[in-house]
This record gives C-alpha cells, structure tokens and sequence, in this order.
C-alpha cells in the first residue's frame, strides 16, 4: 500500500488520476481504517488529505452562507455556535455519527463519500441543499450533494476527482432544518431509517421545504411529493399524513439484518413527520 | 459439611473494599489474554470455512508453506497421529472436532487450517493462501427445520440413548422428567393455557476476544497463557487433542474481560499449540471479534410450547412443557436444563418436562449464565403472566400461591432445603417499585427465575508470611470481583486485615485440579475452600501457641487474629497475635500453610425475581425500559457490592437478549451480523439503572451461608421484560428478540 500526503488538492487529484488498483482518500479513517482492519477494502493507495492548508476550516461567508473544509470533523461542527444555530440538522445528524472518539475524526465528505445509504449526514445535507466543490484532473466544478451517490458504496466521482470544500448555503429568514434517525438502540448504530427536513416560513405557513429519506433505497431521496405535501400549510394534521404518505411511498427498501421492507416503509412516514415538525418549530424561532 | 462451623456474626465479610485486581485494570497494567509475548513469537491465523456445510474435498497447503514468512501450516491431520492418546471419544472428540474440522465444515467460520507466521499481518495474508476445496452440502440452521423429517443430517450416530425411536438424527439427546398427572391436573383447572414461543442464539459477548499464547515442544513439554475461565479444563483438553500428558503442560490463565460462560472450553488454544509443536516456536493467536461470533459459543437457539392450568384463586393444577434447544452442529444444547428450569420455582402436583438437544449448522454452543434456563423463563413465567391477567390475579400473588419452599418436592425431582424464593418474592411485593403507579404506555412485568448452582472440584492453598501477611493461591479465575470475597473470607477466619492478603489466581503447576469459573461456584466451593484452608493454617498456629506455652492444643482457641488460652488455661498468657507466631514459624516448627480439596456438594439452589417497566413506541414498535430492579437471594452476600455487579450485569445482558441481540443467519447459512455493529449488545445509554434488593437466606451448605449469585440473574429478564413489553404494547410477545420491527408487525396484526 502507498500513502501520500500531498499538499493541495490539484497534487491530490493528480496522485488518485495516476494511480492503479483501489484508491481511498483518508480524511477522519473512520470508515477507511475500519474497512482495513476488517479485510473488507486494503486499498493500494491511500491518499491523506488532512495536510492539505485550510481543510479543518469553518468559514462564515459575506452572504451568510458556509464553507466547510473537508477534514472538519464532527466535534468541531458541533463546538461550533453559530453554525448550529444555522443549521441545527444538519449539526445533529453529524453529531449522531459514531461514539466521543468517532466525532473527533469523522467528516461530512467521508460519510457521503463512503457511499453508505444510511450515511446520517447525507439526508440532512441533501435537504439543507449543500453543494460541493470537486477538484478532479480538469479542474473544478460544483456538484449537489444529492448527485453524488450512485449506490450502496459508489459514487458519481470520477477517477481522480477529489472533494476539496463543502459549501452550506445561508439560512436566511425563517428557515429550520432537522434530521432523525431510526435505531433499535439508543447510541453507536446505523440508520435504519434517516430523515432531513429543511423548510422555510412565512408566517405560519410552510413556502419552501426539501425532504430527503436515508437507509430506504440504494442512495438517500430527495422526495418531492413530500415536499409538495407540505408546502403552503401550516403543518396540520392532513400535511403530516400526506407526509408520511408521500415518504413511506418514496421508499425501496430492502430486508435486511437491520430492518424489514414492511418496517422501513412505515417509519419514514413516522420519521419524516417527526422531522418536519422539529424543523418547523425551529423555523418559528421555538427551541426544539 | 459444613455444619459444623455455622457462623452469622461478622467483621470483614458484608462489607465493600475496592477490589484488589481494581488498580491493575483501571491503569492498564493487568495482562489480559493478548497482552503476553515471548522471545521468537509467531503469530497464528486461522482459515474458516465460508460454508454452513461442506464436504472439504481437499485442502492444498504448498503455497501457504512457501511463503517466505509463513513457519507452520496446520490441518486436522496434525491432530490425528496422537503417539500418545489415540482414539478420543466424547466431548473431547467434539472438541476436536470444532477446533479443527475434518471430513466436513459444520457451520460458517467453523476451522479449515491454520498457519504460523512472522507477524500478524503475515499470517493474515499468508492463511489466504491455503486453497480449500468444498462441496456444499444442503444445511439447515433453525432448530425446528432440523428436526424435520426432510432436514438434511449433520451427524449420523451423534444421538445418544436417551433419543427414543423415529425421531430425526440431528436430535442427539432427550430428557422427560416430572410427576403427578398433568391430564388430570389440567382437568381441574378453570383455565389453560397453551403458548408457543422461540428464543434466538445470543452471545455472551465478553469484550476481551479469546487469545493465547501456546509453547510445545517436541518433548511433549508444554506452556500455555491463554484467557479462560478454567485452566485446568484447558490443560486437560489440550493434553488430550495433541496427545501429551496433562501434567506436562503448564496453563496459566490471564486476567479475563469477561467469559459469562463462553471461555469454559477451548477454540483456540491447541489450534497454537500444534501450530508450536510444528514450528518449534512460540504461538500468539487473538482472534477478532468476526472470529469470537462466528466460531466460539453462543447460547442455543429455542423454540418452545407451554401449557399450565390454573384455578380462580390462582393454584396452578399443572404444567407441561416441551423445549427444543439448537446447539450447533454438536451434541450439548442445554434441552434439559431448560425442561428441569422451567418450572422450579413451583410446588407443583402435577407437571411434566421434556427436552431436545438439537443439532444444527451453527457454531457449538457454549454455557452463558444459567445455560437453558433463561429461555425456558421466558416460556413459562410469559403464560403464567396471561394466566394472571386473564384470572385478573396479581402477578407476584399468584407466584406466592405456588411458590416452592423448604420441603417443596422440585419439578426435576429433589426435595428443597431452606430456599428463599418466598422472601424474595415478598420482597419483591413489598419494594416500591412494585406498587409505584405507571405513566400512560408504559407497562410492568415481573418473572421468577431458578438457577441450581454448582460446587465443583476445588483445591485452595493458603501460605503465611514472616511478617503475618498471608497468600491465598485459588484456581477459580476471577470473573466477579472473587479475589475480593477469597480475601474477606479469609481475613475472616484469620483475623487479620483484608488488605494484608493477597489472593492469585494460581497455574496448573501450582495447586491440585480445580473446575472452571462457572456454575456460581466460585464464592460458593473456592470461598468454603479458602475458609477450610485458613482453618486448617489456624490450626497450626494454635499448636505453635500451645506449645510456646506449654499447654494442651485443645486449650488454645483462636479469636481476632490471635492465640488465645483457654478453658482452664483462660487468662494464663496475653493473646499471641498471628504475626508473632508467623515471625519466628522457621524456628517453631517451619512454614505454616494451610491446604483444601473437596468436591463441594451443598452449592444450595438460588432464585431471583425481576420488576420491569417498559414503555413502547406505538409508530415504530421501539422499547425503552424505564424502571428496572433485581431481586435475588444470595444465601450471604460476601462483598455485596459484587453480588450487586451480578444482579445488574444479569439484567444488563438480560435486555440486550430480550430486546435487540440475535444471530442473524442468511439463507445461504451464513452469519450475517458477526459484528457488534449489527449485533446489538445495550450501550451504556440503554439501561435504566439497575436497582438490587439482596435476599439473604443462608444456603446451609456452606460456612457462611453463600449461594452462588452469578447466574439466576439473567434467568428472569426475558420474562419479565416481554411481560412488561406485551402489557404496553397490548400485544402478546412470543418471540425472541422484540427488535421494533417485529413489535412493529405485531402492532399491526393485533390492528
Ligand atoms: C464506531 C463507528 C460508529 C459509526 N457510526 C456511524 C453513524 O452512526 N452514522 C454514520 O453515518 N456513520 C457512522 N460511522 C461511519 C463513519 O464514521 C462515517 O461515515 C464518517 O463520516 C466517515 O468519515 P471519515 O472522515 O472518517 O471518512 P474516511 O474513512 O476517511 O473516508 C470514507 C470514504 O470517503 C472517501 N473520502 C474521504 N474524503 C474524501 C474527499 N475529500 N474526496 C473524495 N472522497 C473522500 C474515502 O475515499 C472513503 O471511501 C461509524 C463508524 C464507526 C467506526
């Protein structure tokens, strides 16, 4: 196995683009390391991207909204005030990764990167509308999270292609965003069910809202009959059951050792109204 | 035995001192299992089959042996040519048989080869290159399925002679056993009630995976450090699957992070010893926690049918159960310990038990606290609970009415002596937990639960020092905190402070044969052993006193850590205190020890009584248990603040059981969730805390009054946590474990 620890991300690209066999980037390892340690991925080259300048960023921009390097862990995401008061779902579905030790490594860009379905930050961040930069041997664009998976461990990145900053957009005026999870225990499990909900107010009535489900279907879904179920009410009983009806609709799950079809149906439903009403509340100005 | 030397008033034993293992665990410096190297050490790994079962065709070993850090290549050839002891039978040959397999795989990770190698990440490599030819043969993992006509065998002639006529080769032993008649019984009950229920495989999982280090030579000559929960047990079973003699291997047990059963044999050890022999080097192998879940012993699976009959005023007329218990793909499923279990707690006229071991392609089951019983709780106290609420009679009444006492003829035959199944239960009435009102959704349970405890062949030596600090060598290792209650046991009858003791685990070069840690039996027959043996160290100290002063033994009694005269003799010289004897013991006569070995009979049976609230989350069937409290007799508590860590750790592995852990199996026969990731053990944040009542009603088989307290605490938890789990969620729970989505369907179903 070769390790390299380049210096910016063009050198990055450059290395992953020229590289043979199987290619990993290590942000926070908590993904990487464990899949080597259990024999399920020894890559042939491993590219460090923590020496890269500027990568444990959390940058305020002019406009309000965000720029996040691509090592920020957890830990630093939720130490930070202002960015949770922005944007608490997406704060708190970060934060729901893993164990104290976990948080001190893990990222946002490893957990979409690894490609899991019920990856907990990748919902929050499809319905906060987060886009990526992505560095790669042409250049850079910017993609939408929602573009990235393709499927249980893929990804829409070519070779080559490195994520190099993770931009959150401004809040903006009475907006809330929240995400829940469904899991047997209470702690250190993975999703059976993920929801995000972010939506925007005026008055009491909902004028904007993105929805995406997690651990549901091969990549998270961004779900626009749920969307639509809500948006121009105030939340009422009747929005909240064609919530659940839209989301429980959306899902293609699979049985599986951590949850049947019949259950993963349903419990986006329950989930998703949960969500929405967090994230209405807080839209309000309500602690919640 | 022990009548003799009743004792009920004490200074050292009730009370909490930390424990002495307590700073070496805290700060890293205890040597666990893996933490042992030695000059030259190779490291093992061991090829699993990926199959359920298979017919190994041919297993190719040259490319694994050309690499160039690669030392030694194992098969189960290297275990056949025994110059020593050829023909193993029995549980031996079992044993054999799972740690290295031979004709067959038996089950998914079951051992193909092994390899010895420079380093670890060598020998992980290198056990890939070993080329293994299976041909797959049809398999079956769940216990009814193996029982059916068309299940395919896992073993011909596995069954013993107890299997009556036409049943299916995977059933391998049978037991009935009971009295009265049950027909008649049911006649005369005003209800009955008949219940099927089933039990998924759950492992103990003990945070520290098995791990050893094994040295043999070509002289038959032998070391081995490994983590177990008996060493002797180890050394007698290594002797014998490499054909040495016993005593020419030396086992010394590591300090152990938890066994609960599933460290009592060997998976791995001999596996490093034969790997040694070969490479004439040392042999370090630590298995990962995929290996621990896949290839060691987790508990049986069980599927089960229960029927009891009860009058208006809550006298059970009779009960008749039937278990079947898959144990893997071996003779051993504990079927008659749950049948003998099931119903012990009742002063029954009528009941009748059957069990089946049954064999599968899963891993051997191991003994997990209380092996067969906690199932057969969950079956029994479950239909007693609908009994209740169908008669509407209190729970805890209703246990009262038939509860078994002193005298009480026992469902598995034998009549009780001084029980305490009453007081428990009483207490449990009385705690207020059991009368505190419940919030909306929230449901209460409660269950019983029996466990026999055990004595087991105990040898203990106590040696004094010079200064008056005294060794105590037992064999039992420590799985508990008992190195603590050896020491206040000991500084009982010596009379001399708990912190100028020092217990050890000894090695098997070190004292006289000793039974595993399990079966409760350590504070009950190693604490008897420790008391005799003090006694008998006590003994030479008085002679010495005598003779300093010239008076008759017999005239010196021993009383606060001192010689004392007495009878005619009382007030004729000042009391001699022990460190004035041990100082000058070199020239008096030389060093006093003191030494014991039995076999224990009067282990005295326990039981306990569990009270849960539980509330369920009626949209995504998830539970929480809010409120949770352990009653449980134990005899005398010794460092009750240890019989407290039992009762809490019985329960704490009680939820996870009854909640969310289970052995996943594809249908390709293959474990799918060998990870704690997917198998869910509770995390800190899922327990309520744990409240304990300590009953004391004094076992009169031991000096002190001791019952094992280890085991009866994971008996009642299933029960009484789907008894409180069907009351809130308004459903019957008839299966093991109530994950949310099975609550989910059930929810559903009832509509
Ligand atoms: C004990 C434990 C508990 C966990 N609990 C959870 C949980 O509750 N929820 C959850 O969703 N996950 C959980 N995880 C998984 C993991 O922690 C998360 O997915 C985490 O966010 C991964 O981030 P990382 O920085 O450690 O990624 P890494 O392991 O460093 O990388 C993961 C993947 O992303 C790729 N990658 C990393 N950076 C880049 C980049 N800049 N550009 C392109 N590709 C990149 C890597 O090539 C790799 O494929 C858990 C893991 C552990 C060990």
């Amino acid at each position: 196995m070769d390790y390299h620890s380049p210096a910016s991300f063009a050198e990055a690209s450059a290395l992953a683009a020229n590289a043979t066999g199987t290619t990993r980037f290590l942000a926070g390892g908590t993904d990487v390391l464990v899949q080597l340690r259990s024999d399920l991925v020894t890559p042939d080259t491993l590219i460090d991207i923590k020496k890269i300048e500027g990568v444990s960023n959390i940058e305020q921009n002019a406009d309000g909204s965000w720029t996040l390097g691509v090592a920020v862990t957890g830990a630093e995401m939720s130490e930070h005030t202002t960015l949770g008061q922005d944007w608490p779902g997406v704060v708190e579905a970060m934060d729901l990764i893993g164990s104290t030790q976990v948080q001190g490594r893990a990222t946002l860009t490893g957990n979409l990167c690894n490609g899991s379905p019920a990856a907990d930050s990748v919902p929050a961040m499809v319905a906060a509308g987060v886009t990526l930069t992505v560095t790669g041997p042409d250049g850079a664009r910017t993609v939408a999270v929602e573009d990235i998976p393709t499927g249980p461990g893929k990804t829409s990145l070519a070779k080559g292609e490195v994520v190099s900053a993770v931009h959150i957009p401004a809040r903006g005026e009475n907006g809330g965003d929240a995400y829940l999870r469904f899991i047997p225990r209470t702690e250190m499990d993975i999703a059976v069910v993920g929801v995000g909900v972010n939506l925007r107010l005026d008055g009491d009535t909902i004028t904007e809202a993105r929805v995406c489900l997690g651990a549901v279907a091969p990549t998270v879904l961004l779900v626009e009959d749920c969307a639509k179920a809500i948006i121009g009410s105030t939340l009422d009983d009747t929005a909240l059951e064609a919530l659940a009806e839209a989301a429980s609709a959306a899902c293609n799950p699979i049985d599986d050792k951590r949850g049947t079809i019949a259950f993963r149906t349903e419990v986006a439903g329950v989930l998703a109204k949960r969500a929405a009403k967090i994230a209405y509340a807080r839209a309000k100005g309500e602690k919640a | 035995m022990a009548l003799d030397d009743r004792k009920s008033g004490f200074t050292f034993v009730g009370t909490r001192p930390d424990r002495p293992d307590g700073l070496d665990k805290v700060t890293g410096r205890a040597k666990f299992g893996a933490d042992m190297s030695a000059p030259g050490m190779l490291h093992g790994a061991i090829l699993r089959s990926p199959h359920a079962h298979a017919r190994i065709v041919r297993i190719d070993t040259s490319k694994a042996e050309a690499h160039k850090y690669v030392k030694a290549v194992v098969t189960r050839a290297d275990f056949a040519e025994v110059p020593f002891k050829p023909g193993l039978e029995g549980e031996f040959w079992n044993v054999l048989e799972n740690v290295m397999a031979g004709e067959k795989a038996l089950y998914d990770g079951h051992a193909v080869a092994a390899i010895a190698a420079t380093s670890a990440l060598a020998a992980r490599d290198a056990v890939k290159l070993i080329e293994v030819e299976y041909e797959v043969l049809p398999h079956v993992t769940d216990v009814d399925k193996a029982m059916a006509p068309d299940a395919p065998v896992i073993r011909e002639g596995a069954a013993d002679y107890s299997v009556p006529e036409g049943v299916h080769p995977n059933v391998v032993r049978y037991h009935e056993s009971g009295h009265g008649d049950v027909e008649a019984g049911f006649a005369e009950a005003d209800l009955v009630i008949e219940d099927s229920f089933v039990t998924e495989a759950t492992h103990q999982g003990y945070i520290e995976p098995h791990a050893c280090l094994g040295q043999l030579g070509a002289d038959g000559k032998g070391e081995l450090w490994c983590t177990t929960q008996g060493h002797w047990i180890a050394q007698k079973t290594c002797a014998a699957l490499l054909g040495i003699e016993t005593s020419q291997l030396r086992v010394t047990a590591s300090e152990i992070g938890g066994g609960f059963g599933g460290k009592t044999t060997v998976f791995i050890e001999p596996v490093a010893l034969a790997l040694s022999r070969k490479a004439n080097r040392p042999v370090k192998i630590v298995m990962s926690r995929s290996e621990v879940f896949r290839a060691t012993g987790p508990t049986a699976s069980a599927s089960m049918d229960v029927k009891i009959g009860m009058k208006k005023d809550g006298t059970i007329t009779a009960a008749e159960g039937i278990f079947r218990l898959q144990g893997g793909a071996f003779p051993g499923a504990p079927g008659d310990m749950t049948a003998m279990c099931a119903f012990a707690p009742y002063n029954l006229t009528n009941v009748r038990q059957v069990g089946y071991d049954v064999m599968a392609n899963r891993p051997k089951q191991a003994a997990y606290r209380a092996p067969g019983a906690p199932m057969g709780a969950f079956a029994v106290e479950s239909v007693i609970d609908e009994l209740c609420k169908k008669l509407d009679l209190d729970p805890i009444d209703v246990r009262l009415k038939n509860a078994a006492h002193e005298g009480t003829k026992a469902s598995y035959g034998p009549t009780y002596e001084q029980i305490g199944l009453v007081e428990s239960l009483e207490a449990a009435k009385a705690h207020q937990h059991y009368s505190a009102p419940l919030k909306p959704g929230q449901g209460r349970g409660i269950s019983c639960g029996f466990w026999f405890n055990h004595g087991g062949e105990t040898s203990v030596s106590l040696a004094l020092s010079e200064d008056g600090s005294a060794q105590v060598m037992v064999g039992t290792p420590d799985i508990g905190g008992s190195r603590a209650s050896m020491a206040l046991m000991a500084a009982e009858v010596l009379g001399i402070p708990y912190e100028n003791i020092r217990v050890t685990i000894a090695d098997t070069a070190t004292l006289g044969y000793n039974d595993v840690s399990h079966g409760s039996r350590v504070t009950y027959a190693s604490g008897l052993a420790t008391i005799k043996a003090a006694k008998h160290a006590v003994e030479k100290l008085c002679e010495r006193a005598a003779a300093k002063w010239g008076i008759p033994v017999d005239a010196v009694k021993w009383e606060n850590g001192c010689a004392v005269p007495s009878g005619p003799n009382a007030g004729d010289f000042d009391p001699l205190p022990l460190a004035e004897i041990t100082a000058n013991m070199g020239s008096t006569g030389g060093p006093i020890s003191g030494h014991f070995e039995a076999t224990p009979e009067g282990a005295g049976v326990s039981f306990g009584i569990h009270i849960v609230d539980a509330e369920v989350d009626p949209e995504t069937g998830k539970t929480s248990v809010s409120r949770y409290t352990v009653i449980q007799d134990a005899g005398k508590a010794i460092h009750p603040a240890y019989v407290e860590g039992q009762y809490q750790g019985g329960a704490a592995q009680g939820i996870g059981w009854a909640l969310n852990e289970e052995y996943i199996y594809g249908d390709d026969g293959r474990l799918q969730n060998s990870i704690f990731l997917d198998y869910r053990i509770p995390v800190a944040s899922d327990l309520p805390m744990i409240d304990t009542v300590i009953v004391e009603v004094p076992n009169p088989g031991h000096p002190y009054g001791v019952r094992g307290v280890g085991e009866t605490g994971i008996v009642p938890p299933l029960a009484a946590i789907a008894n409180a789990v069907s009351h809130a969620a308004g459903v019957r729970m008839r299966q093991l474990p109530m994950s949310p989505p099975r609550i989910l369907a059930a929810l559903k179903q009832d509509g």
